[in-house]
Protein backbone atom coordinates (compact mmCIF):
# COMPACT_ATOMS: atom_id res chain seq x y z
CA UNK A 1 0.00 0.00 0.00
CA UNK A 2 0.89 3.06 -0.59
CA UNK A 3 -0.47 5.45 2.42
CA UNK A 4 2.46 6.14 5.22
CA UNK A 5 1.14 4.04 8.12
CA UNK A 6 3.81 4.88 10.25
CA UNK A 7 2.31 5.03 14.07
CA UNK A 8 1.75 8.50 15.47
CA UNK A 9 2.66 9.05 18.92
CA UNK A 10 0.00 8.44 20.91
CA UNK A 11 1.86 7.71 24.15
CA UNK A 12 -0.28 6.11 27.07
CA UNK A 13 -3.51 5.63 24.55
CA UNK A 14 -4.16 2.21 23.68
CA UNK A 15 -6.99 3.74 21.09
CA UNK A 16 -7.70 7.25 20.30
CA UNK A 17 -11.03 8.35 18.93
CA UNK A 18 -10.49 11.96 17.07
CA UNK A 19 -13.04 13.93 15.71
CA UNK A 20 -15.03 10.70 14.40
CA UNK A 21 -18.31 10.52 12.99
CA UNK A 22 -19.74 7.41 10.48
CA UNK A 23 -22.53 8.58 8.40
CA UNK A 24 -24.47 5.52 7.64
CA UNK A 25 -25.06 6.60 3.51
CA UNK A 26 -29.10 6.05 2.41
CA UNK A 27 -30.36 2.79 0.61
CA UNK A 28 -33.31 1.16 -0.22
CA UNK A 29 -36.35 2.48 2.01
CA UNK A 30 -33.93 3.53 4.54
CA UNK A 31 -32.99 7.69 4.88
CA UNK A 32 -29.07 8.10 5.76
CA UNK A 33 -28.59 8.25 9.09
CA UNK A 34 -25.69 9.29 11.56
CA UNK A 35 -24.54 7.34 14.05
CA UNK A 36 -21.70 9.08 15.71
CA UNK A 37 -20.82 12.41 15.23
CA UNK A 38 -17.72 14.15 16.20
CA UNK A 39 -16.38 11.56 18.95
CA UNK A 40 -13.23 11.78 20.78
CA UNK A 41 -12.38 9.76 22.87
CA UNK A 42 -9.18 8.05 24.41
CA UNK A 43 -8.82 4.59 25.92
CA UNK A 44 -5.64 4.63 28.26
CA UNK A 45 -3.53 1.80 28.14
CA UNK A 46 -3.85 -1.17 30.26
CA UNK A 47 -7.40 0.21 31.52
CA UNK A 48 -10.57 -1.01 31.62
CA UNK A 49 -12.52 1.73 29.90
CA UNK A 50 -16.50 1.48 29.29
CA UNK A 51 -18.76 3.14 26.90
CA UNK A 52 -22.21 3.42 28.24
CA UNK A 53 -25.30 4.47 26.10
CA UNK A 54 -28.88 3.27 25.57
CA UNK A 55 -30.13 1.16 22.67
CA UNK A 56 -29.22 2.31 19.68
CA UNK A 57 -26.77 5.28 20.77
CA UNK A 58 -24.01 4.35 18.53
CA UNK A 59 -21.98 1.61 20.87
CA UNK A 60 -21.41 -0.92 18.53
CA UNK A 61 -20.60 1.09 15.27
CA UNK A 62 -18.11 2.76 17.73
CA UNK A 63 -16.72 -0.71 18.80
CA UNK A 64 -16.71 -1.71 14.96
CA UNK A 65 -14.28 1.19 14.11
CA UNK A 66 -11.19 0.06 16.15
CA UNK A 67 -11.24 -3.32 14.21
CA UNK A 68 -12.16 -1.59 11.18
CA UNK A 69 -15.32 -3.70 10.79
CA UNK A 70 -16.62 -0.55 10.17
CA UNK A 71 -15.03 2.78 8.23
CA UNK A 72 -15.35 6.44 10.01
CA UNK A 73 -16.78 8.97 7.34
CA UNK A 74 -14.93 11.69 9.26
CA UNK A 75 -11.73 11.74 11.88
CA UNK A 76 -9.46 8.84 12.32
CA UNK A 77 -9.61 6.24 14.71
CA UNK A 78 -5.76 5.47 15.99
CA UNK A 79 -5.01 2.00 17.22
CA UNK A 80 -1.22 1.91 19.33
CA UNK A 81 -0.93 4.81 16.90
CA UNK A 82 -2.42 3.24 13.64
CA UNK A 83 -5.19 4.89 11.22
CA UNK A 84 -7.17 2.03 10.82
CA UNK A 85 -9.91 3.93 8.76
CA UNK A 86 -6.21 4.12 6.26
CA UNK A 87 -5.38 0.43 5.85
CA UNK A 88 -5.91 -1.73 3.11
CA UNK A 89 -7.83 -4.98 3.61
CA UNK A 90 -4.49 -7.08 4.14
CA UNK A 91 -3.11 -5.03 7.22
CA UNK A 92 -6.47 -4.93 8.43
CA UNK A 93 -6.83 -8.79 9.16
CA UNK A 94 -3.01 -8.31 10.35
CA UNK A 95 -4.66 -5.69 12.71
CA UNK A 96 -7.43 -7.58 13.68
CA UNK A 97 -5.23 -10.71 14.80
CA UNK A 98 -3.73 -8.24 17.48
CA UNK A 99 -7.51 -7.68 18.62
CA UNK A 100 -9.61 -9.49 20.14
CA UNK A 101 -13.38 -9.53 20.43
CA UNK A 102 -16.32 -10.69 22.33
CA UNK A 103 -19.63 -10.59 21.32
CA UNK A 104 -23.23 -10.49 23.25
CA UNK A 105 -24.23 -13.77 21.57
CA UNK A 106 -21.03 -15.13 21.63
CA UNK A 107 -20.61 -16.33 17.94
CA UNK A 108 -19.24 -19.42 18.73
CA UNK A 109 -19.24 -22.07 15.52
CA UNK A 110 -22.17 -24.52 16.45
CA UNK A 111 -20.20 -27.21 14.40
CA UNK A 112 -16.65 -27.08 16.59
CA UNK A 113 -15.70 -28.20 20.01
CA UNK A 114 -15.16 -25.71 22.70
CA UNK A 115 -10.98 -26.64 21.32
CA UNK A 116 -11.53 -25.97 17.60
CA UNK A 117 -13.69 -22.84 18.74
CA UNK A 118 -10.49 -21.40 20.74
CA UNK A 119 -8.38 -22.82 17.97
CA UNK A 120 -10.18 -20.64 14.76
CA UNK A 121 -7.85 -17.81 15.08
CA UNK A 122 -4.85 -19.29 15.16
CA UNK A 123 -5.81 -21.69 12.32
CA UNK A 124 -6.59 -18.75 10.18
CA UNK A 125 -3.81 -16.77 11.38
CA UNK A 126 -1.92 -19.74 10.01
CA UNK A 127 -0.53 -21.19 13.08
CA UNK A 128 1.19 -25.40 12.97
CA UNK A 129 -1.31 -27.86 14.77
CA UNK A 130 1.05 -28.42 17.15
CA UNK A 131 1.90 -25.10 18.23
CA UNK A 132 -2.23 -24.37 18.23
CA UNK A 133 -2.37 -27.13 20.79
CA UNK A 134 0.08 -25.47 23.17
CA UNK A 135 -1.50 -21.92 22.95
CA UNK A 136 -4.95 -23.64 23.68
CA UNK A 137 -4.82 -25.57 26.75
CA UNK A 138 -3.37 -22.90 29.17
CA UNK A 139 -6.31 -20.52 27.88
CA UNK A 140 -9.23 -23.28 27.99
CA UNK A 141 -7.03 -23.28 32.03
CA UNK A 142 -7.42 -19.33 32.28
CA UNK A 143 -11.27 -19.79 31.86
CA UNK A 144 -11.28 -22.36 33.48
CA UNK A 145 -13.06 -24.54 31.23
CA UNK A 146 -10.12 -27.40 30.57
CA UNK A 147 -11.98 -30.00 31.16
CA UNK A 148 -15.00 -28.91 28.80
CA UNK A 149 -12.29 -28.98 26.04
CA UNK A 150 -13.98 -31.69 23.54
CA UNK A 151 -17.70 -30.23 24.14
CA UNK A 152 -19.83 -28.48 21.37
CA UNK A 153 -20.94 -25.13 22.15
CA UNK A 154 -24.75 -26.03 22.28
CA UNK A 155 -23.86 -28.35 25.53
CA UNK A 156 -22.43 -25.48 27.06
CA UNK A 157 -24.07 -22.76 29.59
CA UNK A 158 -24.48 -19.15 28.82
CA UNK A 159 -21.73 -18.00 30.68
CA UNK A 160 -19.35 -21.12 29.94
CA UNK A 161 -19.99 -20.40 26.18
CA UNK A 162 -18.84 -16.53 27.19
CA UNK A 163 -15.67 -17.63 28.58
CA UNK A 164 -14.96 -19.64 25.59
CA UNK A 165 -15.81 -16.47 23.21
CA UNK A 166 -12.81 -14.89 25.99
CA UNK A 167 -10.50 -17.64 25.68
CA UNK A 168 -10.78 -17.38 21.92
CA UNK A 169 -10.63 -13.64 21.65
CA UNK A 170 -7.29 -14.25 23.59
CA UNK A 171 -5.51 -16.89 21.44
CA UNK A 172 -3.80 -14.72 19.09
CA UNK A 173 -2.50 -12.61 22.75
CA UNK A 174 -3.86 -9.46 21.74
CA UNK A 175 -3.05 -6.63 23.62
CA UNK A 176 -6.39 -5.00 23.05
CA UNK A 177 -9.99 -6.91 23.43
CA UNK A 178 -13.12 -5.52 22.41
CA UNK A 179 -16.52 -6.60 24.23
CA UNK A 180 -19.45 -5.89 22.47
CA UNK A 181 -22.05 -6.34 25.11
CA UNK A 182 -20.47 -9.73 26.14
CA UNK A 183 -22.65 -10.12 29.21
CA UNK A 184 -25.88 -8.84 28.04
CA UNK A 185 -27.46 -12.56 27.60
CA UNK A 186 -26.41 -13.53 30.63
CA UNK A 187 -28.15 -13.59 33.99
CA UNK A 188 -26.53 -11.39 37.10
CA UNK A 189 -24.44 -13.96 38.88
CA UNK A 190 -22.94 -15.53 35.64
CA UNK A 191 -22.42 -11.48 34.56
CA UNK A 192 -20.33 -11.45 37.60
CA UNK A 193 -18.14 -13.71 37.53
CA UNK A 194 -17.58 -13.26 33.30
CA UNK A 195 -16.72 -9.57 34.82
CA UNK A 196 -14.50 -10.78 37.25
CA UNK A 197 -12.57 -12.76 35.02
CA UNK A 198 -12.45 -9.95 32.40
CA UNK A 199 -10.48 -7.77 35.54
CA UNK A 200 -8.17 -10.96 36.14
CA UNK A 201 -7.45 -11.09 32.62
CA UNK A 202 -7.14 -6.94 32.60
CA UNK A 203 -4.41 -7.20 36.13
CA UNK A 204 -2.57 -10.28 34.96
CA UNK A 205 -2.13 -9.99 31.08
CA UNK A 206 -2.15 -6.40 31.20
CA UNK A 207 -4.72 -6.16 28.75
CA UNK A 208 -6.82 -2.77 27.25
CA UNK A 209 -9.95 -3.69 27.53
CA UNK A 210 -12.78 -1.76 25.54
CA UNK A 211 -16.46 -2.64 26.82
CA UNK A 212 -19.37 -1.52 25.40
CA UNK A 213 -23.19 -1.78 27.86
CA UNK A 214 -25.93 -0.70 28.07
CA UNK A 215 -25.75 -1.90 31.94
CA UNK A 216 -24.26 1.01 34.41
CA UNK A 217 -23.75 -2.43 36.52
CA UNK A 218 -21.03 -3.79 34.38
CA UNK A 219 -19.64 -0.12 34.06
CA UNK A 220 -19.63 -0.02 38.12
CA UNK A 221 -17.91 -3.62 38.37
CA UNK A 222 -15.17 -3.43 35.86
CA UNK A 223 -13.99 -0.25 34.82
CA UNK A 224 -11.80 2.79 35.46
CA UNK A 225 -12.70 5.08 33.09
CA UNK A 226 -16.14 5.52 31.83
CA UNK A 227 -17.68 7.61 28.58
CA UNK A 228 -21.51 8.16 27.87
CA UNK A 229 -22.69 8.10 24.47
CA UNK A 230 -26.27 9.81 23.40
CA UNK A 231 -27.25 9.71 20.22
CA UNK A 232 -24.11 9.01 18.64
CA UNK A 233 -22.09 11.68 20.85
CA UNK A 234 -20.20 11.73 23.72
CA UNK A 235 -22.26 13.82 26.66
CA UNK A 236 -19.98 12.43 29.46
CA UNK A 237 -16.50 11.15 30.65
CA UNK A 238 -14.25 10.92 33.22
CA UNK A 239 -13.09 8.35 35.42
CA UNK A 240 -15.85 6.07 36.49
CA UNK A 241 -15.79 7.12 40.52
CA UNK A 242 -16.67 10.81 39.71
CA UNK A 243 -19.29 9.86 37.10
CA UNK A 244 -21.09 8.00 39.53
CA UNK A 245 -20.31 10.16 42.38
CA UNK A 246 -21.30 13.45 40.21
CA UNK A 247 -23.62 12.47 37.14
CA UNK A 248 -23.49 15.53 34.76
CA UNK A 249 -25.87 14.74 31.81
CA UNK A 250 -29.56 13.83 31.99
CA UNK A 251 -28.50 10.74 30.18
CA UNK A 252 -25.99 9.46 32.96
CA UNK A 253 -28.67 10.22 35.56
CA UNK A 254 -30.88 8.55 33.58
CA UNK A 255 -28.84 5.45 33.09
CA UNK A 256 -27.85 5.84 36.81
CA UNK A 257 -31.26 5.55 37.68
CA UNK A 258 -31.59 1.65 36.79
CA UNK A 259 -29.39 0.88 39.78
CA UNK A 260 -30.33 -1.11 42.93
CA UNK A 261 -30.39 1.01 45.34
CA UNK A 262 -30.60 4.09 43.80
CA UNK A 263 -35.12 3.88 43.74
CA UNK A 264 -36.76 4.48 46.83
CA UNK A 265 -38.95 1.25 47.85
CA UNK A 266 -42.43 1.36 46.23
CA UNK A 267 -44.55 2.34 50.05
CA UNK A 268 -42.40 5.47 50.31
CA UNK A 269 -41.69 6.61 46.90
CA UNK A 270 -45.96 6.46 46.56
CA UNK A 271 -46.27 8.79 49.92
CA UNK A 272 -43.64 10.82 49.54
CA UNK A 273 -44.26 14.62 49.10
CA UNK A 274 -42.82 17.88 48.58
CA UNK A 275 -43.28 20.10 51.28
CA UNK A 276 -43.35 19.14 55.15
CA UNK A 277 -46.70 19.52 57.57
CA UNK A 278 -46.41 19.39 61.35
CA UNK A 279 -44.90 16.15 62.75
CA UNK A 280 -43.60 14.63 59.17
CA UNK A 281 -40.32 13.52 59.01
CA UNK A 282 -37.88 14.04 56.29
CA UNK A 283 -36.46 11.80 53.73
CA UNK A 284 -32.87 12.12 52.54
CA UNK A 285 -29.60 10.76 50.83
CA UNK A 286 -26.61 10.68 52.07
CA UNK A 287 -23.52 10.17 50.04
CA UNK A 288 -20.22 9.00 51.23
CA UNK A 289 -16.87 7.80 49.44
CA UNK A 290 -14.14 6.66 50.95
CA UNK A 291 -13.21 6.48 54.26
CA UNK A 292 -16.42 7.86 55.47
CA UNK A 293 -18.36 4.33 53.79
CA UNK A 294 -16.33 2.18 56.22
CA UNK A 295 -17.49 3.92 59.39
CA UNK A 296 -20.38 3.35 61.58
CA UNK A 297 -22.14 6.43 60.63
CA UNK A 298 -26.13 5.57 61.35
CA UNK A 299 -25.06 4.90 65.19
CA UNK A 300 -23.41 7.88 65.01
CA UNK A 301 -26.16 10.21 63.49
CA UNK A 302 -28.56 8.75 66.30
CA UNK A 303 -26.36 9.45 68.75
CA UNK A 304 -25.87 12.74 67.75
CA UNK A 305 -29.44 14.04 66.87
CA UNK A 306 -30.74 12.05 70.30
CA UNK A 307 -33.76 10.97 67.88
CA UNK A 308 -35.10 7.86 66.10
CA UNK A 309 -33.89 7.62 62.37
CA UNK A 310 -34.99 4.96 60.04
CA UNK A 311 -33.25 3.72 57.58
CA UNK A 312 -35.26 3.65 54.04
CA UNK A 313 -32.77 2.08 51.69
CA UNK A 314 -29.04 2.10 51.41
CA UNK A 315 -25.98 0.20 49.21
CA UNK A 316 -22.24 -0.26 50.25
CA UNK A 317 -20.33 -0.74 46.93
CA UNK A 318 -17.31 0.00 45.41
CA UNK A 319 -16.93 1.99 42.24
CA UNK A 320 -13.62 1.83 39.98
CA UNK A 321 -12.45 -0.06 43.08
CA UNK A 322 -13.52 2.69 45.60
CA UNK A 323 -15.59 2.85 48.16
CA UNK A 324 -18.97 4.41 47.86
CA UNK A 325 -22.30 4.31 49.87
CA UNK A 326 -25.41 5.28 49.52
CA UNK A 327 -28.20 5.56 52.46
CA UNK A 328 -31.88 6.77 51.95
CA UNK A 329 -32.97 7.95 55.59
CA UNK A 330 -35.92 9.34 57.28
CA UNK A 331 -35.55 11.49 60.69
CA UNK A 332 -37.77 14.24 62.45
CA UNK A 333 -38.52 17.15 59.81
CA UNK A 334 -38.62 19.79 63.40
CA UNK A 335 -35.70 22.30 63.63
CA UNK A 336 -34.14 21.03 66.24
CA UNK A 337 -33.46 17.55 64.88
CA UNK A 338 -32.47 19.04 61.72
CA UNK A 339 -30.35 21.17 62.70
CA UNK A 340 -28.63 18.21 64.52
CA UNK A 341 -28.21 16.09 61.29
CA UNK A 342 -27.13 19.15 59.43
CA UNK A 343 -24.45 19.88 61.45
CA UNK A 344 -23.26 15.66 61.58
CA UNK A 345 -23.54 15.61 58.07
CA UNK A 346 -21.35 18.72 57.94
CA UNK A 347 -18.95 17.37 60.36
CA UNK A 348 -18.69 14.08 58.52
CA UNK A 349 -18.45 15.57 54.40
CA UNK A 350 -21.47 13.39 53.78
CA UNK A 351 -22.93 14.42 50.85
CA UNK A 352 -26.99 15.08 51.75
CA UNK A 353 -29.86 15.26 49.57
CA UNK A 354 -33.67 15.68 50.71
CA UNK A 355 -35.29 13.67 48.54
CA UNK A 356 -39.41 14.79 50.76
CA UNK A 357 -41.20 14.25 53.49
CA UNK A 358 -43.67 11.77 55.13
CA UNK A 359 -45.76 11.12 57.64
CA UNK B 1 -40.52 -64.02 -13.54
CA UNK B 2 -37.99 -65.41 -15.88
CA UNK B 3 -34.17 -64.75 -15.20
CA UNK B 4 -34.14 -63.00 -18.38
CA UNK B 5 -36.71 -59.83 -16.97
CA UNK B 6 -34.44 -60.54 -13.59
CA UNK B 7 -31.30 -59.63 -15.44
CA UNK B 8 -32.86 -56.63 -17.55
CA UNK B 9 -34.08 -55.57 -13.92
CA UNK B 10 -30.84 -55.38 -12.33
CA UNK B 11 -29.02 -54.02 -15.68
CA UNK B 12 -31.83 -51.07 -15.60
CA UNK B 13 -31.56 -50.29 -11.77
CA UNK B 14 -27.20 -49.92 -12.62
CA UNK B 15 -28.14 -48.10 -15.16
CA UNK B 16 -30.21 -45.69 -12.99
CA UNK B 17 -27.37 -45.82 -10.02
CA UNK B 18 -24.85 -44.93 -12.71
CA UNK B 19 -26.98 -41.59 -14.23
CA UNK B 20 -27.76 -40.62 -10.84
CA UNK B 21 -24.41 -40.79 -9.43
CA UNK B 22 -22.37 -39.64 -12.43
CA UNK B 23 -24.92 -36.30 -13.24
CA UNK B 24 -25.37 -36.01 -9.14
CA UNK B 25 -21.39 -35.68 -9.21
CA UNK B 26 -20.70 -33.52 -11.81
CA UNK B 27 -23.72 -31.51 -10.71
CA UNK B 28 -23.57 -30.74 -7.34
CA UNK B 29 -19.41 -30.30 -7.69
CA UNK B 30 -20.38 -27.15 -10.19
CA UNK B 31 -23.72 -26.49 -8.27
CA UNK B 32 -21.42 -26.29 -5.33
CA UNK B 33 -19.06 -23.07 -6.22
CA UNK B 34 -22.68 -21.87 -7.88
CA UNK B 35 -24.64 -21.42 -5.14
CA UNK B 36 -21.59 -20.44 -2.52
CA UNK B 37 -21.47 -17.54 -4.73
CA UNK B 38 -24.96 -16.64 -4.80
CA UNK B 39 -25.23 -16.82 -1.56
CA UNK B 40 -21.83 -14.49 -0.76
CA UNK B 41 -22.14 -11.61 -3.67
CA UNK B 42 -24.53 -9.43 -3.03
CA UNK B 43 -24.06 -5.80 -2.34
CA UNK B 44 -22.19 -5.35 0.98
CA UNK B 45 -21.07 -9.16 1.52
CA UNK B 46 -18.17 -11.65 1.01
CA UNK B 47 -17.58 -11.33 -2.82
CA UNK B 48 -19.59 -8.39 -3.41
CA UNK B 49 -20.50 -8.27 -7.12
CA UNK B 50 -24.06 -7.76 -6.99
CA UNK B 51 -24.34 -7.52 -11.36
CA UNK B 52 -22.87 -10.89 -11.85
CA UNK B 53 -24.87 -12.29 -8.90
CA UNK B 54 -28.34 -11.09 -10.35
CA UNK B 55 -27.41 -12.09 -13.86
CA UNK B 56 -26.27 -15.40 -12.67
CA UNK B 57 -29.20 -15.73 -10.54
CA UNK B 58 -31.54 -15.26 -13.72
CA UNK B 59 -29.67 -18.31 -15.58
CA UNK B 60 -30.10 -19.97 -12.42
CA UNK B 61 -33.65 -19.26 -12.51
CA UNK B 62 -34.16 -19.77 -16.39
CA UNK B 63 -32.90 -23.31 -16.15
CA UNK B 64 -35.10 -24.04 -13.15
CA UNK B 65 -38.32 -22.96 -14.90
CA UNK B 66 -37.96 -25.19 -17.52
CA UNK B 67 -39.86 -28.34 -17.30
CA UNK B 68 -36.90 -31.43 -17.33
CA UNK B 69 -38.74 -32.68 -20.54
CA UNK B 70 -38.74 -29.71 -22.59
CA UNK B 71 -34.59 -29.18 -21.07
CA UNK B 72 -33.97 -32.63 -22.44
CA UNK B 73 -35.38 -31.74 -25.90
CA UNK B 74 -33.71 -29.01 -26.06
CA UNK B 75 -30.02 -29.65 -25.29
CA UNK B 76 -29.86 -32.72 -27.79
CA UNK B 77 -27.10 -30.70 -29.86
CA UNK B 78 -25.49 -30.16 -27.06
CA UNK B 79 -25.51 -33.57 -25.57
CA UNK B 80 -24.29 -34.41 -29.08
CA UNK B 81 -21.48 -32.66 -28.66
CA UNK B 82 -20.50 -34.01 -25.74
CA UNK B 83 -21.63 -37.99 -26.10
CA UNK B 84 -21.88 -38.34 -29.86
CA UNK B 85 -25.10 -39.63 -29.34
CA UNK B 86 -28.55 -38.61 -28.38
CA UNK B 87 -29.78 -41.66 -26.61
CA UNK B 88 -29.26 -43.98 -23.97
CA UNK B 89 -27.62 -43.79 -20.70
CA UNK B 90 -24.69 -41.85 -21.42
CA UNK B 91 -26.36 -39.41 -23.73
CA UNK B 92 -29.35 -39.51 -20.33
CA UNK B 93 -26.34 -38.10 -18.10
CA UNK B 94 -25.97 -34.73 -19.71
CA UNK B 95 -29.54 -32.92 -18.94
CA UNK B 96 -29.68 -35.07 -16.01
CA UNK B 97 -26.46 -32.50 -14.98
CA UNK B 98 -27.57 -29.52 -16.27
CA UNK B 99 -30.72 -30.11 -14.10
CA UNK B 100 -29.28 -30.47 -11.46
CA UNK B 101 -26.49 -27.67 -11.09
CA UNK B 102 -29.51 -24.80 -10.53
CA UNK B 103 -31.33 -27.26 -8.43
CA UNK B 104 -28.48 -27.93 -5.78
CA UNK B 105 -27.23 -24.40 -6.51
CA UNK B 106 -30.31 -22.73 -5.12
CA UNK B 107 -30.14 -25.28 -2.06
CA UNK B 108 -26.74 -24.74 -1.32
CA UNK B 109 -27.60 -20.45 -1.15
CA UNK B 110 -30.23 -21.20 1.64
CA UNK B 111 -28.21 -23.44 3.03
CA UNK B 112 -24.90 -20.78 3.47
CA UNK B 113 -27.65 -18.04 4.18
CA UNK B 114 -28.49 -19.52 7.04
CA UNK B 115 -25.32 -19.45 8.69
CA UNK B 116 -25.78 -16.66 11.70
CA UNK B 117 -24.62 -13.52 10.33
CA UNK B 118 -22.59 -13.50 13.77
CA UNK B 119 -20.27 -15.76 13.10
CA UNK B 120 -19.16 -13.78 9.94
CA UNK B 121 -18.45 -10.95 11.43
CA UNK B 122 -16.50 -13.09 14.12
CA UNK B 123 -14.27 -14.29 11.63
CA UNK B 124 -13.77 -10.84 10.12
CA UNK B 125 -13.16 -9.54 13.33
CA UNK B 126 -10.09 -12.58 14.13
CA UNK B 127 -8.81 -11.20 10.74
CA UNK B 128 -9.97 -13.84 8.20
CA UNK B 129 -9.68 -13.87 4.65
CA UNK B 130 -13.52 -14.37 2.32
CA UNK B 131 -11.74 -17.58 1.28
CA UNK B 132 -11.21 -18.50 5.09
CA UNK B 133 -14.27 -17.58 5.89
CA UNK B 134 -16.12 -19.97 3.45
CA UNK B 135 -14.16 -22.84 4.31
CA UNK B 136 -13.74 -22.46 8.16
CA UNK B 137 -16.94 -21.09 8.98
CA UNK B 138 -19.89 -21.15 6.27
CA UNK B 139 -19.34 -24.83 4.49
CA UNK B 140 -18.07 -26.17 7.95
CA UNK B 141 -21.50 -24.50 9.87
CA UNK B 142 -23.86 -25.54 6.83
CA UNK B 143 -23.20 -28.87 6.93
CA UNK B 144 -25.67 -30.39 8.21
CA UNK B 145 -27.81 -28.27 5.46
CA UNK B 146 -25.43 -29.35 3.00
CA UNK B 147 -26.02 -32.94 3.48
CA UNK B 148 -29.68 -32.54 3.73
CA UNK B 149 -29.69 -29.92 0.27
CA UNK B 150 -27.09 -33.53 -1.10
CA UNK B 151 -30.18 -35.60 -0.10
CA UNK B 152 -32.82 -33.87 -1.48
CA UNK B 153 -30.88 -33.46 -4.76
CA UNK B 154 -30.43 -37.49 -5.15
CA UNK B 155 -33.80 -37.99 -4.66
CA UNK B 156 -35.25 -35.81 -7.24
CA UNK B 157 -32.30 -36.96 -9.74
CA UNK B 158 -33.61 -40.61 -9.10
CA UNK B 159 -37.16 -38.86 -10.09
CA UNK B 160 -35.85 -37.15 -13.37
CA UNK B 161 -33.67 -40.20 -14.13
CA UNK B 162 -36.98 -41.88 -14.60
CA UNK B 163 -38.63 -39.54 -16.42
CA UNK B 164 -35.28 -39.40 -19.45
CA UNK B 165 -36.20 -43.15 -19.92
CA UNK B 166 -39.21 -41.65 -21.73
CA UNK B 167 -36.80 -40.52 -24.37
CA UNK B 168 -34.83 -43.29 -24.41
CA UNK B 169 -32.23 -42.69 -21.89
CA UNK B 170 -32.05 -46.18 -20.21
CA UNK B 171 -32.82 -47.32 -16.79
CA UNK B 172 -35.48 -47.92 -15.19
CA UNK B 173 -37.60 -45.65 -16.13
CA UNK B 174 -37.17 -46.94 -19.23
CA UNK B 175 -37.74 -50.34 -18.53
CA UNK B 176 -41.37 -49.85 -16.92
CA UNK B 177 -42.35 -47.73 -20.45
CA UNK B 178 -40.94 -50.12 -22.39
CA UNK B 179 -41.79 -53.17 -20.71
CA UNK B 180 -44.48 -52.25 -18.21
CA UNK B 181 -46.59 -50.36 -20.58
CA UNK B 182 -45.68 -50.70 -24.28
CA UNK B 183 -45.48 -54.60 -23.95
CA UNK B 184 -48.47 -54.38 -21.00
CA UNK B 185 -46.63 -56.46 -18.02
CA UNK B 186 -48.06 -54.88 -15.02
CA UNK B 187 -46.06 -56.99 -13.62
CA UNK B 188 -42.63 -55.35 -14.54
CA UNK B 189 -44.05 -51.67 -13.88
CA UNK B 190 -44.62 -52.61 -10.33
CA UNK B 191 -41.25 -53.91 -9.60
CA UNK B 192 -40.12 -50.60 -11.26
CA UNK B 193 -41.89 -48.77 -8.96
CA UNK B 194 -41.12 -50.83 -5.97
CA UNK B 195 -37.26 -50.74 -6.57
CA UNK B 196 -37.51 -46.74 -7.18
CA UNK B 197 -39.08 -46.53 -3.66
CA UNK B 198 -36.51 -48.24 -2.11
CA UNK B 199 -33.85 -46.05 -3.75
CA UNK B 200 -35.36 -42.89 -2.53
CA UNK B 201 -36.05 -44.39 0.83
CA UNK B 202 -32.34 -46.03 1.22
CA UNK B 203 -31.19 -42.31 -0.04
CA UNK B 204 -33.30 -40.19 2.02
CA UNK B 205 -32.57 -41.75 5.55
CA UNK B 206 -29.16 -42.34 5.16
CA UNK B 207 -28.88 -38.42 3.94
CA UNK B 208 -30.94 -38.08 7.40
CA UNK B 209 -28.98 -40.54 9.29
CA UNK B 210 -25.39 -38.24 7.98
CA UNK B 211 -26.96 -34.73 8.26
CA UNK B 212 -27.95 -35.68 12.46
CA UNK B 213 -24.73 -36.94 13.12
CA UNK B 214 -22.83 -33.25 11.64
CA UNK B 215 -26.09 -31.24 13.14
CA UNK B 216 -24.35 -30.34 16.66
CA UNK B 217 -26.15 -27.47 17.16
CA UNK B 218 -28.34 -29.23 19.80
CA UNK B 219 -27.34 -31.45 23.18
CA UNK B 220 -27.84 -34.90 22.11
CA UNK B 221 -29.29 -37.28 25.13
N1 LIG C 1 -25.10 -0.77 8.59
C1 LIG C 1 -25.96 0.18 9.00
N2 LIG C 1 -26.70 0.88 8.10
C2 LIG C 1 -27.54 1.85 8.51
N3 LIG C 1 -27.74 2.20 9.80
C3 LIG C 1 -27.04 1.54 10.74
C4 LIG C 1 -26.11 0.50 10.40
N4 LIG C 1 -25.57 0.03 11.54
C5 LIG C 1 -26.13 0.74 12.54
N5 LIG C 1 -27.00 1.65 12.07
C6 LIG C 1 -27.78 2.60 12.87
O1 LIG C 1 -26.90 3.32 13.70
C7 LIG C 1 -27.48 3.50 14.99
C8 LIG C 1 -26.53 3.01 16.04
O2 LIG C 1 -26.42 1.59 15.93
P1 LIG C 1 -25.54 0.76 16.92
O3 LIG C 1 -25.67 -0.67 16.53
O4 LIG C 1 -24.18 1.33 16.99
O5 LIG C 1 -26.30 1.01 18.30
P2 LIG C 1 -25.98 0.42 19.74
O6 LIG C 1 -25.72 1.58 20.62
O7 LIG C 1 -24.95 -0.63 19.66
O8 LIG C 1 -27.38 -0.20 20.14
P3 LIG C 1 -27.72 -1.56 20.90
O9 LIG C 1 -27.53 -1.29 22.35
O10 LIG C 1 -29.15 -1.78 20.57
O11 LIG C 1 -26.81 -2.62 20.38
C9 LIG C 1 -28.81 2.79 14.97
O12 LIG C 1 -29.83 3.74 14.81
C10 LIG C 1 -28.74 1.88 13.78
O13 LIG C 1 -30.00 1.73 13.20
MG1 LIG D 1 -24.99 -2.77 19.84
Amino acid sequence: MTVSTSPIETGDAAVVFDGVSKRFAASGQSAAFTALNDVSLTVGRGSITGVIGRSGAGKSTLIRLVNGLEKPTAGKVLVDGVDVGALDEAALRELRRSVGMIFQHFNLLSSRTVFGNVALPLEIAGMDRRAIDERVRPLLDLVGLADKHGRYPAELSGGQKQRIGIARALATEPKLLLSDEATSALDPETTQSVLELLKRINAELGLTVLLITHEMEVVKAVTSDVAVIDKGEIVERGHTFDVFTHPKHETTRALLSGLPGSKLPEAVARDIRPAAAAGDRVVVRLTFFGAAAERPLISRLIQSIGAEVNIIAGTIDEIGSKPYGSLVVAYGADPETSGKADRFFAENGLTVEVLGYVA
Amino acid sequence: MSPDLLMLIGKATLDTLRMVAIAGFIGALIGLPIGIFLATSGRGELFPAPNVNRAVGLIVNATRSTPFIILVVAIIPFTRLVTGTSIGTKAAIVPLTIATIPFFARLVEAAIRDVDRGLIEAARAMGATPMQIVFKVLLAEARPALTLALTMTIVSLIGYSAMVGAVGGGGLGDLGIRYGYQRFMPDVMLIVVIVLIVLVQLVQSAGDRLARRFDKRSRKT
